[in-house]
């Protein structure tokens, strides 16, 4: 049996980098080590495999390829979150998905979405400048942002811009020549001709670099001037020190703690500027790789102490409870339903509101989220039949667990080691006491007194951070 | 008609993506804007014509009855100086007044602060929609978000009414306020707490409501749909916002942006429709705004990024017409390719709080801006 704070530091690690583990993973987590856990993640062994799209397929084969049904791709994504043995890997898929929003609402084409998704997968904690290559010919991207209307004679500056604005440096970092000359040298990096949709549905998407409708004339681009292709572009924004820093301030606050909104970074200064410089050097000297930062990250004393300082995303607050219940085990005719649920929080998965992906930390939070979320995990854990619960009851049950706090500190070590305020504390042992102890002659009726417990605690405002 | 006067009301729409001023109020007499706009421009003869120089695009028809009946202002080239044209910031400025700096305060959560100083009613500003526009959210001040008005509640999947009962109880335990809590325990708290109790007092609306009209099946009508039945269940709300997306009709505009606008149309005249249908309404105005226009010449299939925009105001107690000039379509008149704006925003803005609220509108707007007459 491992320590109380061994496993509340891995339940935390397992969070952030993950969508939660149950208590038999944690327990062989913590065997392994923090740290041989860190290099698993960020360096998976070759066996391990991705989400389970075989049974996917058996069970549900409208979310393959699920092109004008937007549903099922959510269920697809949904699905490989809870069901990856790779965890830090679809993890920084969605870390992506935050920074390169991208949405199907304008693409009508979640196959392409799906591929750019994968496309995070594989290359998410990868050299930053392949990245962005990657990013700069992907087909959903290439159409989100219109560089398939960025021609030679007629220049689209959509994609120009947020490469600079949203993608590498920030606001404020760059004028209005750069984002034209960024654009003129973007010019020929298409999609091949869209086929028409009928009479077959859509067709995939293909990079294609039109040499004749690229402006080859000579381009002046943060200070620098030469005849400028787009990765000549790349080549020069990503040494910029203010990519460095507007990568690791969105890698901070997505997995570290809570950063003021994105439009606010040319303004306020960084919660802990301190590790957002030691993460930039690692960054820098490691020539851009992601994964080293994060590994340097998940080591340092500044994420092992941040734990509860981030209010969860939607799709965390799904996919966890989903791995916690256990609900996402096949047969389960529910997928195409619970995907929609991250969406009723305001987090509609592969349909950002727009480029600039979502507002993040309390603005999560208003009265309508909030009913989502605690509804949501509370219905979840009082369906006390579902493989994950039935574990946690065995489990609280060999540990004879009967007086009242003894049956609120359970449930809490269960729902990730959650630490409670006094007050708060106080009010859910005042509710337990008023139970009596859990009385294991009627093992139902103490299951339900267990799943009611657990929807009281999704309720606690402490319960809404990870 | 009742003799007592009701409390002014707004509903805000916002067209978000950068709605495209002039495919939507066509300056149809200029030969400029055949021009410059060879791809994405509307034949004279679809424009429904308005007056001599400016007509409405094809699929605004119902919009164009309202104007026909005096109930819709146009407020022309409206904007603000510089715009940064990045969705992102401009929307920003827009909800919160603050051009040069980053503002944490929306100017609509600002009137609902001010419209209901002392949090008497949790339901004084409702966004409908999942999430909370900017311009809602100023700490403190209680925004319901009503997504679906039908499936609206907390702990809703209790079917023990007695163990629900219990539960809420100890809900509005855990969730009453405390000293000494960080800002975002403190904000979870409270919104919790409103939450429950907007939850209670809204549920009638559904209840209370029946009606003729049919509105139809797009999203933005849904809601409008929504807004109307918290409206009519008299709750006391006075700042309704729902928003319909996305304008950033960068390329095949063509396709979009009527549908968009089909969307719209027909919503907002099943609205009024149907508070006619219930003779209420005359304490009510819609504003329409876009975050900006978009570029004067066509990229080949959409627009970009722009300035200048249009603003509407709907409603029994606007005094329809054209406001403000729509700012010159001159190649030398352009700033970076696009129209540039001659009214700011915020003097819209100030009309409303001022002429429509009967409230100080500097405090709210960040400033002193000229309004417009276009309210009665």
């Amino acid at each position: 049996m491992s320590n109380k704070e061994d496993l509340a530091l891995m339940a935390h690690l397992m969070r952030r980098a993950g969508f939660g583990v149950n208590r038999e993973e944690l327990e062989t987590l913590v065997a392994k080590g923090y740290d041989a856990v860190v290099e698993e993640l960020v360096d998976p062994p070759a066996e391990r495999h991705g989400g389970k799209a075989e049974l996917l397929l058996r069970y549900y084969p409208g979310c393959l390829l699920p092109g004008g049904n937007p549903v099922m791709g959510q269920a697809n994504w949904l699905y490989n979150m809870v069901s990856t043995d790779k965890p830090l890997e679809e993890k920084m898929a969605l870390f992506w998905h935050h920074v390169f929003a991208t949405g199907n609402s304008k693409l009508d084409n979640c196959d392409q979405m799906l591929t750019q998704i994968d496309m995070f997968r594989e290359k998410g904690m990868g050299n930053y400048r392949e990245l962005l290559m990657e990013l700069s010919t992907n087909p959903a991207m290439i159409y989100w942002l219109d560089n398939n209307e960025n021609h030679r004679d007629a220049v689209n500056e959509n994609w120009g811009r947020e490469l600079l604005e949203l993608f590498t440096m920030g606001v404020s970092n760059y004028t209005e020549v750069d984002v034209r000359e960024a654009s003129r040298a973007f010019t020929g990096w298409t999609i091949q001709p869209k086929l028409p949709r009928q009479p077959y549905g859509r067709y995939p998407w293909y990079f294609s670099y039109r040499e004749e409708d690229h402006d080859f004339g000579e381009k002046t681009f943060l200070g620098q001037t030469g005849n400028f292709n787009g990765e000549d572009i790349i080549d020069i924004v990503v040494k910029e020190p203010a990519t460095a820093r507007f990568i690791c301030r969105h890698l901070y606050n997505f997995f570290v703690a809570d950063e003021p909104q994105v439009p606010a970074w040319t303004i306020e200064p960084a919660r802990d500027e301190e590790a957002l410089d030691m993460m930039c050097n690692v960054f820098e000297e490691s020539g851009y790789e992601i994964r080293e930062v994060l590994r340097f990250m998940f080591k340092s004393e500044f994420f092992k102490n941040a734990r509860y300082s981030k209010i969860k995303s939607p799709a965390e607050v799904v996919a966890s409870t989903m791995k916690m219940v256990g609900s996402y085990q096949f047969p389960d005719p529910g997928l195409t339903k619970v995907c929609r649920e991250p969406g009723y929080m305001g987090q509609d998965i592969l349909d950002p509101p727009s480029v600039e992906g979502w507002h993040t930390g309390s603005e999560w939070i208003n009265s309508g989220s909030l009913l989502a979320r605690i509804n949501f995990v509370a219905d979840s854990v009082t369906k006390t039949s579902q493989p994950g619960m039935q574990n946690i009851i065995r489990h609280i049950k060999t540990d004879n667990v009967s007086a009242p706090d003894e049956l609120l500190n359970a449930c809490l070590d269960h729902m990730g080691f959650l630490e409670l305020s006094d007050e708060t504390r106080a009010q859910l042992s005042e509710h337990a006491h008023a139970g009596g102890n859990l009385d294991w002659s009627d093992e139902a009726a103490a299951a339900t007194r267990i799943g009611e417990m657990m929807a009281l605690i999704s309720a606690t405002t402490e319960y809404q951070f990870a | 008609m009742t003799s007592t006067k009701k409390d002014p009301v707004i509903v805000v729409l916002q067209l978000t993506g950068g709605n495209d001023y002039m495919n939507t109020i066509i300056p149809y007499s200029d030969p400029l804007y055949y021009e410059n706009r060879p791809n994405v421009g509307y034949k004279m003869e679809d424009i429904i014509q308005v007056d001599d120089h400016l007509g409405m695009m094809p699929s605004m028809g119902p919009i164009k009855e309202l104007y026909d009946q005096g109930k819709v202002a146009v407020i022309h080239g409206i904007g603000y100086p510089d715009s940064p044209r990045s969705h992102f910031r401009s929307m920003d400025i827009w909800h919160t007044c603050e051009p040069d700096k980053v503002g944490t305060e929306g100017w609509a959560g600002r009137l609902a602060r001010e419209l209901d100083p002392n949090k008497e009613n949790v339901l004084t500003a409702i966004n409908f929609g999942h999430g909370l526009p900017r311009a809602l959210a100023v700490p403190g001040v209680p925004v319901a978000a009503i997504a679906d008005l039908g499936t609206y509640g907390l702990l809703t999947g209790i079917s023990d009414q007695d163990q629900r009962a219990r539960a809420l109880d100890l809900f509005t335990r855990m969730y009453s306020p405390t000293v000494g809590g960080s800002f975002v325990t403190d904000y979870l708290r409270s919104t919790g707490t409103e939450a429950m109790i907007g939850a209670d007092i809204v549920k009638v609306a559904p209840e209370r409501y029946s009606s003729n009209v049919e509105y139809p099946s797009s999203p933005i009508a849904q809601h409008l749909r929504d807004i109307a039945q918290v409206y009519m269940a008299d709750l006391g709300t006075r700042v309704f916002y729902t928003q319909h997306a996305s304008f950033d009709t960068h390329a095949g505009e063509y396709a979009a942006h009527p549908a968009l606008w089909k969307d719209i149309s027909e919503g907002v005249s099943a609205f009024f429709e149907d508070l006619k249908e219930h003779n209420t309404g005359e304490n009510v105005i819609m504003y329409l705004f876009s975050e900006f226009g978009r570029r004067v010449r066509d990229n080949g299939s959409g627009t970009d990024h722009g300035a200048a925009g249009v603003a509407f105001a709907i409603g029994d107690g606007v005094t329809g017409g054209m406001y403000g000039e729509y700012p010159s379509r001159e190649a030398r008149d352009l700033e970076q390719g696009d129209l540039v704006p001659n009214y700011d925003f915020r003097g819209a803005y100030t009309t409303i709080v001022e002429d429509w609220f009967g409230l100080d509108a500097t405090p709210l707007v960040n400033g002193n801006f000229e309004k417009m007459s276009y309210l009665k």
